[in-house]
């Protein structure tokens, strides 16, 4: 375990590449599948899962039979035949772009599951069969439960736990991460992933997930299936976008009457012989006017931002087990970092040492170094570096000494030297007691000197020559590099960062206020942590946390969002909402910011979308009534042509809002690590002025092109 | 004549700020039930006390309530004839009339396709009328109450007689004793008896009998001043007399005009605040009450700088107008087609608008009580509001329309509660967090509710509106052609769907006695359609809140964090306003501008 854990130390988290990688927004291949896909979508059946969009769809049926009922009877329109093809092809695009968007973002996932799913071709297995005896199989027939024989060059065929043995393991193929890990059975890195491959040593596999069932299988499910499940937030916002495009049916419908009774009355009023008509009362307008309204920009991209919020996850590595985790990552209150190995790098390490009476530190230093001389621990290892850095030599112990080592009976560790003379280091209570039992004197400054390195969250070891006590050596933790700065950020989102340890409160507190976190559990146990999340949970918090180990499982099945880090144990693996596959234990920071990149994404697309709306009224409104109530030309605040232009110009800005904003929708708007109110106001002035403001210029600018190229009357 | 044209409205809009302060503590006093009943008043409440309901308790005890009123209010009118306290032997209305007041008064619209003078006799207008003034109103209060209690997660609703009890014994009855003091005391009648005949001073003012004596003039009296504190204070707004708050007995002096017009705001205002007592978020409705405020009174100010401060533009000189029209028998398809000017008229129009107005109560009360009653769906006038400067008459429609510039009692805060679900839910998703209000987050089912409530007001607006536009219901009825027509109409479905019961008057809506030789030829149209646009307007939007704060109390409460959307704050202040802005507009802009806008902008006078 140790050793192990040393190993992952050694590589700083952040620069792990990712094997993931964003792929271009319009890979030439993607869109090509995107461009198919989006015409297949037109089939009603399929069209109707997204019923703004449907409600387009019947729009463009309409106006294509009124435009063939023009063509076959030879009726004269109102305005020439050409406005309404013109009506008819942007409807089309409308439907076209949205169906792209939304075959654009499951294509992309769909690749990068792809190059996932490569991992999982199929391997031979040697299964065992009874005794030492294996069978080649083919690894896609291997069942749960299972064990598999696994030796250096070869693949691991599926995911499993390891039961028998320890081994270095090539995870590139799925983390991107070049450097071997160690694997052992027994202990927390006990998991393995199937595609992995053994670089040294014979492991015994238990296979935990049958073909089909794994993680990965799932993830690819969910991606494919994205569309069809959406998480409980984008359910409520289809029905909100569904019940706008009832509200705007009501608006359009009696429009056509109330029309019809200014044609009535304007009639009557000019004295003119035949019957007055206007655009208000000319279908295929009417329908420009629904379609211009209706939510379609959120609604054409709605599915393309849940996609590729599970997308982003799974660029940084995140398997997660439904959306509904990734989004509820955006709602987390408080987050639970383990110390070791995600606040702090995984050991201790000697930082000083601390002479008592008449030595120096030289001396204690030099004893210290000589008690660990044998002693393989990283404490150890660290207490001979400082002293050789230190003073820049070497020590040497003396030949036939004998080396005690460290028991959790004993407490301590030393060396014996050929002539009697003992050396020890170790607990502070259990030198105490070897000194008092050799009928040596305990110096009074001891107890002060103990309780200062405990204050600053060191961990004091004491050293003893004989029967006398020489000094202190200062363990330390080490806080990982830049952990201050992501605990900060995820302070300023509002989240409180709670760090989870075994070590003594002093020591929590100490390491707590240099890392800058909340709140601290000290001396935690399984169940205490378990307790703490039900307390939190109690009071309508909702928490998040990581965990390796078996004894993680409970504390991950309570948390709210829990993720597993891929080389910890199926129990924890099973217990979690999401699994990262680079173990990296500050990943739940990146998790967070998705969850909460995927909700503003369609709270600002929502609220552009329906900002949008009044600009698209003050060019459609006037051109209804321009020769019905001339007098409301002054409503044509942004001067447009004509009224089929401005008409015109409304629905073209509307049809290409929706390519113009995939890319926002895939990437996501940006998340500033801001208090709520600060976001809130940055976010209505950009997203909701903007949408306000925009759609003027827009059609302003299309109608000027239009005029321009001479392309309308 | 600034301080003649604007004191009134700001030291109404103040007087009533002050007074929702205190008010507002007593009623979450009376309404959290922390009082120690009389003897006798307590064994009452005891008796009809049916123990905690539930939201399907609490609606169906609303729903039952309400029915039996109904059944009541069709009784009393129907059996008129038959009943006392009717010396002038009042007859039968006709049916289609009857089921549309009775609907109105129910519902607390009060929209009158009658005139009380002439269509009820005393004893119609106490059981009938005062009852459901008092009822009707505490029966929107009552559901504020229930909503208010689901929100904070009360283990009930309460029980919805009680609350009804409370809401009449505890706050009308105190509250309209002291008004109807105060006009009794201006000169409005309180009397059993019915009519007056008295001789005019100049004789044979009313002309002269068969038998040459001559006329004397019929008044007609009641207990006006009981029934006229509580129309105010309940916002019912349906008058004793057809002429409202115009009639010098409803409305004797300019005083009595200040306090009928506080009457209608002192209780929507405090709601607002018992609405942040009652949940412990003081602050958070010091922000809705601001964000009212302002909307009041930039109705209150666009009336008056319309009406009061602009001439009658009928009266104005219109400029000649050149366009084209679609014209298919020619080869563009256009036709070019000019107005010719309209020369204005030597009329002194330096107190502005005239029309219509009752200029006893100063010149800016006419255009101040137009805007504030439809605000509070009041729908009482002292007014023509079909008078109104046509651009100043789209003021009093957005107050209708939005119906949540503090909106009736209780349900203008229900309203405003509907607009903060949907501006947080669309919004509120930008802070990077799933909607929640309260700390309660904000799922399908209540979005689906809050959603029912705000489509079903436009589709009662529009589509009946739609509907008689272009059929003869609506063109029989109107009183003018063109764009003001259609005003009318659009007008009298708002005002039945906010349930204000104001009307842009000139609308043929009224039947009369079943035996009325001429009738208004469409009058049972109007009567039935705006009936039942009461009646649907009314009840899901109440029904559908309680449910909805229901399923939100329910919901476990996240607690308050740095990265939670604040509801106090100036910047929800802001997003609150923008929605409510940007949704009235998407929904009624198209009509605004074929109704008053049209009309503002084109010839005045139009045709006829």
């Amino acid at each position: 375990m140790d050793n192990n854990s040393e190993f992952l130390a050694t590589i700083p988290p952040q620069i792990l590449p990712r094997r993931v990688r964003a792929s271009a927004l319009f890979d030439a291949k993607i869109a090509k599948i995107a461009f198919k896909q989006a015409f297949v979508m037109f089939r009603p059946d399929i069209q109707w899962k997204n019923p703004v969009m449907f409600v387009v769809e019947v729009g463009t049926v309409l106006t294509f039979l009124f435009i063939l009922q023009i063509a076959l009877t030879n009726e004269k329109p109102l305005v020439p035949i050409t406005y309404f093809i013109a009506l008819d092809i942007w409807f089309f695009l409308t439907i076209f772009f949205a169906n792209f968007a939304t075959a654009i973002a499951e294509a992309r996932g769909k690749a990068q599951v792809e190059s996932l799913r490569k991992t999982r071709e199929e391997t031979i297995a040697y299964r065992v069969k009874q005794g030492e005896k294996t069978e080649e199989v083919s690894s896609s027939l291997l069942q749960r439960g299972d064990l598999v024989v696994v030796q250096t060059g070869q693949t691991i065929p599926g995911d499993g736990e390891i039961i028998e043995g320890v081994a270095y393991i090539d995870e590139s193929a799925i983390t991107g991460e070049s450097a071997p890990v160690i694997r052992e059975a027994g202990g927390d890195r006990s998991g393995v992933t199937g595609g992995t491959i053994v670089l040294s040593d014979r492991i015994v596999v238990q296979i935990t997930g049958s073909k089909g069932d794994s993680f990965l299988d799932r993830m690819i499910a969910l991606v494919e299936g994205a569309v069809r499940q959406r998480s409980p937030n984008e359910i409520a916002l289809t029905l909100v976008l569904s019940a706008f495009t009832l509200i705007f049916l009501i608006v359009v419908i009696p429009l056509w009457s109330m029309s019809y009774n200014a044609e009535q009355y304007m009639t009557t009023y000019l004295g003119v012989k035949e019957p007055l008509r206007g655009l208000g009362t000319d279908i295929p307008t009417l329908i420009a006017l629904l379609v211009c309204l209706i939510p379609t920009t959120i609604g054409a991209l709605l599915a393309a931002i849940g996609i590729a919020g599970m997308d982003r996850a799974l660029q940084a590595n995140i398997i997660a087990n439904s959306g509904k985790a990734v989004e509820l990552a955006g709602d987390v209150d408080i987050v639970l970092l383990d110390k070791t190995g995600t606040i702090t790098l995984g050991n201790r390490s000697a930082t000083h040492f601390v002479p008592v009476s008449k030595y120096s530190a030289k001396d204690v230093g030099e004893l210290a170094a000589l008690a660990s001389a044998a002693d393989n621990t990283p404490e150890g290892k660290s207490i001979l570096k400082l002293y050789e850095t230190q003073n820049a030599t070497t020590i040497s112990v003396p030949e036939n000494s004998t080396f005690i080592s460290f028991t959790a009976h004993t407490r301590m560790s030393g060396v014996v030297f050929p002539d009697g003379r003992h050396i020890r280091k170790g607990a502070p209570e259990a030198i105490i007691q070897f000194v008092r039992e050799n009928k040596g004197v305990i110096p009074n400054e001891l107890d002060g000197l103990i309780q200062d390195i405990a204050k600053k969250g060191a961990t004091p070891l004491l050293v003893a020559d004989g029967n006398m006590i020489v000094g202190l050596v200062a363990l330390s933790d080490i806080l990982k590099p830049r952990i201050y700065e992501r605990i900060t950020r995820l302070r300023n989102m509002g989240i409180r960062v709670i760090m989870i340890t075994g070590d003594n409160k002093y020591t929590a507190a100490a390491i707590a206020a240099l890392a800058g976190v909340d709140d601290y559990l000290a001396e935690a146990t399984p169940a205490k942590k378990l307790e703490y999340i039900k307390q939190e949970q109690a009071t309508g918090k909702i928490l998040a946390m990581m965990g390796d180990g078996t004894n993680d499982a409970p504390a991950l099945a309570q948390a709210d969002v829990a993720i597993a880090m891929n080389a910890g144990t199926e129990a924890a693996k099973e217990a979690a909402n999401m699994v990262d596959l680079d173990s990296d234990p500050t990943k739940l920071i990146e998790v967070v910011e998705i969850g909460k990149q995927l909700l503003i994404t369609r709270g600002a697309l929502t609220t552009f979308s329906i900002a949008n709306d009044v600009a698209k009224y003050f060019a459609i409104i006037p051109a209804l009534f321009a020769s019905t109530l001339p007098w409301l030309a002054v409503l044509n605040v942004m001067h447009l042509h004509s009224p089929t232009s401005a008409i015109l110009s409304a629905v073209i800005f509307n049809a290409l809002i929706i390519p113009l904003l995939i890319p926002i929708a895939l990437k996501g708007v940006r998340y500033r690590a801001l208090g709520a109110d600060a976001l809130l106001r940055r976010n209505l002035f950009l997203w909701g002025l903007g949408g306000l403001i925009l759609p003027f210029i827009g059609i302003k600018l299309i109608d000027t092109i239009m005029v321009t190229f001479n392309w309308v009357s | 004549m600034f301080i003649q044209t604007w004191l009134l409205p700001f030291a109404l809009l103040a007087t009533a700020t002050l007074v929702a302060f205190p008010l507002s503590r007593y009623l979450a006093w009376v309404m959290d039930g922390k009082y120690r009943p009389l003897p006798v008043l307590g064994w009452v409440e005891k008796t009809i006390n049916t123990g905690s309901q539930n939201w399907k308790q609490y609606v169906s005890s609303l729903l039952i309530f309400n029915t039996v009123l109904f059944i009541f209010g069709y009784l009393v009118l129907a059996l008129q004839p038959w009943m006392p306290l009717n010396p002038d032997g009042k007859t039968l209305l006709a049916p289609s009339a009857i089921f549309n007041s009775v609907a109105s008064f129910m519902t607390n619209t009060d929209l009158q396709h009658y005139a009380g003078d002439q269509h009820l006799s005393n004893f119609s207008q106490i059981f009938f009328c005062i009852t459901n003034l008092f009822i009707s109103a505490a029966i929107g209060l009552s559901a504020l109450t229930a909503i208010i209690r689901g929100l904070r997660s009360d283990t009930s609703l309460g029980n919805f007689f009680v609350d009804v009890w409370r809401v009449v014994v505890y706050l009308f009855v105190p509250v309209a004793l002291i008004f109807a003091l105060i006009f009794l005391q201006q000169g409005s009648p309180m009397t059993f008896k019915s009519v007056y005949q008295v001789q005019t001073l100049e004789q044979s003012a009313l002309g002269t009998t068969d038998n040459g004596q001559a006329k004397p003039q019929t008044i007609v009296v009641g207990p006006v001043a009981a029934f006229e504190a509580m129309k105010m204070l309940g916002t019912n707004g349906g008058g004793f007399y057809g002429m409202n708050s115009a009639h010098p007995f409803e409305n004797p002096t300019a005083l009595s005009n200040f306090f009928n017009t506080l009457a209608m705001m002192i209780f929507p205002f405090s709601l607002v605040l018992m609405y942040g007592r009652m949940l412990g978020k003081m602050r958070h409705s010091m922000v809705i009450f601001v964000v009212m405020l302002l909307f009041m009174s930039f109705t209150v100010i666009w009336t008056i700088y319309f009406d009061t401060l602009k001439p009658n533009p009928a009266f104005t000189q219109h400029n000649a107008t050149q366009f084209n029209i679609f014209n298919s028998a020619l080869p563009n398809g256009k036709q070019a087609i000019s107005l010719s000017a309209i020369a204005s008229l030597p009329v002194d129009q330096h107190l502005g608008n005239l029309e219509g107005k009752e200029i006893r109560f100063g010149t800016s009360a006419g255009a101040t009580f137009g805007a504030l009653t439809t605000d509070v769906t009041c729908g009482a006038v002292n007014a023509e509001a079909d008078s109104l400067n046509p651009i100043a008459a789209l003021s009093p429609m957005v107050g209708m329309w939005l119906n949540c510039f503090f909106g009736g009692k209780g349900v203008g805060m229900i309203n405003m509660l509907l607009y903060i679900i949907i501006g947080i839910f669309l919004a509120g998703m930008m802070v990077g967090r799933t909607p929640e209000y309260l700390g309660k987050k904000i799922g399908s089912r209540e979005v689906k509710l809050a959603i029912i409530v705000l489509l079903i007001h436009p589709l009662m607006i529009l589509m009946p509106t739609g509907l008689f536009a272009a059929t003869s219901w609506g063109m029989n009825a109107i009183s003018n052609p063109g764009a003001h027509g259609f005003s009318q109409m659009l007008y009298q479905f708002s005002s039945a769907s906010a349930n204000n019961g104001s009307a842009f008057d000139g609308l043929g809506v009224t039947y009369g006695f079943y035996n009325n030789p001429h009738p208004a030829p469409e009058a049972i149209a109007w009567d039935i359609a705006t009936g039942l646009v009461m009646i649907f307007s009314r009840f899901l939007p109440l029904i559908a809140p309680i449910a909805m704060a229901a399923f939100l109390g329910a919901k476990k409460s996240s607690p308050f964090g740095l990265g939670t959307l604040r509801v106090d704050t100036v910047t929800f202040g802001i997003l609150l306003f923008a929605t409510i802005v940007i949704i009235g507009a998407l929904l009624f802009l198209p009509v605004a501008v074929i109704g008053p806008i049209a009309e503002h902008f084109g010839p005045i006078p139009f045709g006829g």
